[in-house]
C-alpha cells in the first residue's frame, strides 16, 4: 500500500465527487458549498503533486473568490423562487450524453500514452516536502534555477507575462469596478419597480463590490 | 480489482489527467445545464480548476521524474490561470450584476433581448 | 517521529521474535494521531482555559470578580460546568433551515482553525517543534485560517433567519476589507526574513529584542499595529464582532444555534484567537526567542553543561514556553480591547480597513523595503542565523554555478538574499 496512492485516491474522489455534485444540485448555495469543497480537494491534489505554492495559492484565491460567488448567490438569490431553477429535462439529458462522451475520450487519451502511467520509485520517495516558492519567485523574476542548461534546456523566465498580467489585472478591477458601479449611478434607481431593492440595499451592494475588488489585489502578487 | 491497483499502485500523470478531466467535463456540463447565471460561472471555474490539474500533473517532478517534466513551467502556467480565473470571476460578477439590475432575474434565459 | 516510533515498537516485538521495518506504516499513523491529538488539545484546553480568562478579565474591567464559585475561589472550572451545560441542552433545527449546510457549517469553522495549526511551529532551531514544516507555511496559515469565514456565512444563510442572514452578510462585508492590509502586513516580515518558512522568520530574530521584526524599523512597528487590528477584525473579535453583535442582531450568525454545535462556533473563535496571536508572536515578536539570549538550541552554556542533544530539546521547550507566553499574552491584549471599545458600525469597520489600514500597511511596506535596502545588516548587532549563514557561504546559491559556467553574472548580483534551495543542484556541472 502505498501511502501516496492512498491520499491522491482519496482526495480525486472528493475532488471529482463534489464537481458531480455541483452540476446535479439546483440549489445554488449548495452548489457554491459543493465547489468550495471540491476546490480545496483539488488543492490537496496540488500539495500531492509537490506544488505546495500553488497548492496554497488555488486555497487563497479560487476559494477565496467562489467565497465571493456564494455571497452574490444569497445576495441575488435569497429570494425563494430563485433559489431552485431548473433546466429542462432534454437539455440535461443531451448535456449528459455528450459530456460522457467526451469524458470517456478524455480518458482513454490519458491512459493511452505509456510514459504517463505511474512510475514506480518516483512516486515514492516523497519523504522531502519540495521547495518551490523560492524558485517560482525567481521565474516571475525572469530567473530560472530548474533545468539544466548545459543540455540546451536553459529555459525562459516569465518576467514579461507576470507584469502583463499584473497590468491587465489592475485594468480588469478597475473596469469591474465601474461596470458595477455606473448602473447603480447613472441607472434609474427611483425607477425600481416595486420589490426591487431600495436604495440602503443599493449602497450596500456598491459598498461590497468596492470591497470586492478591492480585495483581489491581494492576488496579484506573490509574496515570496 | 481496479479499486485495489488503485491504493497499490504509484500514481502517474495519467491518474491526475482523468481526475482533470472529470473536473472539466463536470463544469462544462454544469455550464451547458444550468440556468441560474451564478451556475454557469462556477461551471467555468471548475474548466479552468481542470486545466489546472493537467498543467499541475505534467509539471511535477514526482509523477514523471525530473527528465520528463516540464519542470516550473506546469506550475507558473496554473499560477497564471488562478490569477486570470480571478479575473474573470470579477467581470464575471460586475455583468451578473448589471444582468441583475436590468431584468430582475439572474435566469440566463431571459437574456434574450438582443434577438433580432 | 515516524521511524522513531517504528523503532522503539520494534524494540518492543522484538521480545515476542517480531519485527517492525523503520518504514511501517503504524509508525506514521501513530505519529499522525500523536500530532493531531496535541493540536487538538492545544485547540480545546485553550479554548477552556480563554473563556474562563475572558470572564474574570471582563469582571476585572468591569470592577466585579467573575466566577468565583466553581471549583473554588477563581471558578477556575467554570467552562467546564458550561460545557457539560451545553452537552445536555437540546439540539435545535429551524424547520425552514438548510438542514445539510446548518449541520455542517460549525464544523468548516473548527476545521478550519484547527488545520491552521498543521504548519504552525511552536519551537525553532536545527530541530523545530512543528507538525509538517512547509516552506510556504506564512501563506498556508492564512489561506487555511480564511476558511474559516465559509463556516460562518454558511451558519448565516442557512438559518433561514432574517438575523442571521445579516450577520453572515457583515461578515461577508468584513472579509473583504481586512482580508487585504492583514495580507500586506505578513508580507513585511516575510520580506525581512527572506522566507516564507515560519521557523527561518522566527530564527531570524534571534539574538535580542533589538532584532525582533517589530523592533527592526519604525514602519515595522506601525506595520505590527495594523495587523494586530485586522487579525482582530479575522478572528470576529469586539470591536469587530459585527457577525454576531448580540445588541442589535440578537445573536447574529448563530441565533439560531444551541448546543454543541453553538459551542463549536466558540472553540473555532478561541483557537484562531491563539493562532493570529501565535502568527503574530512569530512573525513580528521573536517567535520563541526570549528578549536577551536564553542559550536555546544547544549554543552557550546549557549544550556545554548536559549535551547538545538534550539541550537542543530543552532549548525547545524553553522556546515553546517563550512563544506561548507572548501569544498568550497578545490574547489577553484582545480581550482587554474587546471589553473596553464600543463596537464599530459595518461602515466604518470598511473604512478603517480599506482607506486607512490598506494605505498604511502598503506605505510602511515600502518604507520597510527602502529601511532594509539602506541598512542590510540592521542598526545593532545581530548573531549569524544559521540559515542564512549558509546563504552567504554558498555565494552564488541556485543555478548560480551553472550561470557562472555560461559566462553570466550569478543571481545573487541581483541583490536579494536566498534562502537555501533544497533539491536543486548548487554545483557547476561537470
Amino acid at each position: 500500500m502505498i501511502w501516496h496512492s492512498v491520499l491522491f485516491t482519496l482526495f480525486a474522489a472528493i475532488a471529482c465527487g463534489f464537481a458531480m455534485a455541483v452540476v446535479f444540485t439546483s440549489n445554488v448555495v449548495r452548489m457554491a458549498f459543493y465547489l468550495v469543497i471540491s476546490l480545496s480537494a483539488t488543492s490537496g491534489l496540488f500539495f500531492l503533486a509537490g506544488a505546495d505554492f500553488v497548492g496554497a495559492m488555488q486555497l487563497m484565491i479560487y476559494v477565496g473568490g467562489t467565497l465571493v460567488l456564494l455571497i452574490f448567490g444569497v445576495m441575488l438569490t435569497a429570494q425563494q423562487r430563485f433559489v431552485q431553477m431548473r433546466p429542462s429535462r432534454s437539455e440535461v439529458l443531451l448535456a449528459g450524453l455528450l459530456g460522457a462522451a467526451l469524458l470517456v475520450l478524455l480518458a482513454s487519451a490519458a491512459v493511452g500514452v505509456p510514459t504517463w502511467r505511474g512510475s514506480g520509485p518516483k512516486a515514492a520517495a516523497l519523504d522531502e516536502p519540495p521547495l518551490t516558492a523560492t524558485p517560482i519567485a525567481l521565474g516571475l523574476l525572469g530567473f530560472r534555477v530548474d533545468g539544466d542548461p548545459d543540455d540546451g534546456q536553459n529555459r525562459a523566465g516569465y518576467l514579461l507575462p507576470f507584469e502583463i498580467i499584473s497590468v491587465h489585472l489592475l485594468v480588469v478591477l478597475v473596469g469591474a469596478a465601474y461596470l458595477a458601479r455606473t448602473r447603480l449611478t447613472a441607472g434609474s434607481l427611483a425607477q425600481q419597480p416595486p420589490g426591487g431593492f431600495e436604495q440602503d440595499a443599493a449602497e450596500d451592494r456598491i459598498a461590497e463590490v468596492e470591497a470586492i475588488a478591492a480585495d483581489s489585489p491581494g492576488t496579484e502578487g506573490p509574496p515570496t | 480489482m481496479i479499486l485495489a491497483s488503485l491504493v497499490t499502485e504509484p500514481v502517474g500523470v495519467a491518474h491526475y489527467l482523468i481526475v482533470g478531466a472529470v473536473l472539466f467535463i463536470a463544469g462544462i456540463v454544469c455550464m451547458a445545464t444550468k440556468r441560474n447565471l451564478l451556475g454557469v460561472l462556477m461551471g467555468v471555474e471548475l474548466v479552468l480548476n481542470g486545466a489546472n490539474v493537467n498543467f499541475i500533473a505534467i509539471g511535477s517532478p514526482y509523477l514523471r521524474g525530473d527528465a520528463a517534466s516540464v519542470g516550473l513551467d506546469g506550475q507558473l502556467m496554473a499560477l497564471f490561470v488562478i490569477v486570470l480565473a480571478a479575473a474573470e470571476a470579477a467581470v464575471a460578477l460586475a455583468i451578473a450584476l448589471n444582468f441583475y439590475n436590468t431584468v430582475h432575474t439572474i435566469d440566463v434565459d431571459a437574456a434574450d433581448q438582443l434577438r433580432g | 517521529m515516524a521511524p522513531t516510533i517504528n523503532w522503539a515498537l520494534d524494540l518492543l516485538v522484538g521480545w515476542v521474535g517480531l519485527s517492525i521495518p523503520p518504514d511501517a506504516a503504524v509508525g506514521y499513523v501513530l505519529a499522525a494521531l500523536v500530532q493531531v491529538g496535541m493540536i487538538l488539545n492545544l485547540a480545546a484546553v485553550g479554548g477552556l482555559v480563554f473563556i474562563w480568562l475572558e470572564r474574570k478579565i471582563a469582571g476585572r474591567i468591569q470592577d466585579r470578580l467573575g466566577p468565583t464559585r466553581v471549583g473554588g475561589r477563581f471558578g477556575w472550572l467554570q467552562t467546564v460546568a458550561d460545557g457539560l451545560k451545553l452537552l445536555t441542552k437540546e439540539d435545535l433545527m429551524p424547520t425552514s433551515a438548510d438542514s445539510l449546510l446548518f449541520r455542517v457549517a460549525p464544523y468548516i469553522g473548527v476545521a478550519a482553525s484547527v488545520a491552521a495549526f498543521v504548519a504552525l511551529p511552536f519551537a525553532g532551531g536545527p530541530h523545530p517543534f512543528v507538525v509538517q514544516r512547509l516552506d510556504i507555511a506564512v501563506f498556508f496559515v492564512l489561506a487555511v485560517l480564511g476558511l474559516e469565514v465559509f463556516s460562518i456565512i454558511l451558519a448565516g444563510y442557512s438559518s433561514a433567519s432574517k438575523w442571521s442572514l445579516f450577520g453572515a452578510m457583515r461578515e461577508a462585508a468584513q472579509v473583504v476589507s481586512y482580508e487585504v492590509p492583514l495580507g500586506l502586513c505578513a508580507v513585511v516580515p516575510v520580506m525581512l526574513a527572506g522566507s516564507m518558512d515560519l521557523v527561518t522568520v522566527g530564527d531570524v530574530q534571534r539574538g535580542g529584542f533589538w532584532n525582533w521584526h517589530v523592533l527592526n524599523d519604525p514602519f515595522t512597528l506601525i506595520v505590527f499595529c495594523v495587523y494586530f487590528t485586522c487579525a482582530t477584525a479575522s478572528v470576529n473579535r469586539a470591536p469587530f464582532d459585527l457577525a454576531e453583535a448580540e445588541s442589535e442582531l440578537v445573536g447574529g450568525f448563530h441565533t439560531e444555534y444551541s448546543g454543541m454545535r453553538w459551542s463549536f462556533f466558540f472553540l473555532a473563535e478561541y483557537s484562531s484567537m491563539l493562532l493570529v496571536s501565535l502568527l503574530a508572536a512569530i512573525l513580528f515578536l521573536g517567535a520563541w526567542h526570549g528578549p536577551v539570549p536564553l542559550g536555546m538550541n544547544g549554543e552557550g552554556w546549557l549544550g556545554s553543561v548536559v549535551g547538545l542533544g538534550v539541550a537542543n530539546y530543552l532549548g525547545n521547550l524553553l522556546g515553546l514556553a517563550c512563544l506561548m507566553t507572548k501569544g498568550v499574552f497578545l490574547v489577553i491584549i484582545m480581550m482587554w480591547v474587546r471589553w473596553s471599545m464600543p463596537r464599530l458600525r459595518i461602515d466604518q469597520v470598511m473604512t478603517t480597513c480599506l482607506k486607512y489600514c490598506t494605505p498604511l500597511a502598503a506605505v510602511c511596506f515600502l518604507g520597510a523595503t527602502a529601511w532594509q535596502a539602506a541598512f542590510p545588516a540592521g542598526l545593532l548587532w545581530r548573531p549569524p542565523t544559521p540559515g542564512l549563514v549558509e546563504i552567504s557561504e554558498q555565494k552564488t546559491s541556485p543555478g548560480g554555478a551553472a550561470a557562472r559556467s555560461q559566462g553570466r553574472e550569478p543571481l545573487e548580483a541581483i541583490g536579494y538574499a536566498l534562502p537555501p534551495l533544497r533539491g536543486f543542484s548548487t554545483e557547476a556541472p561537470q
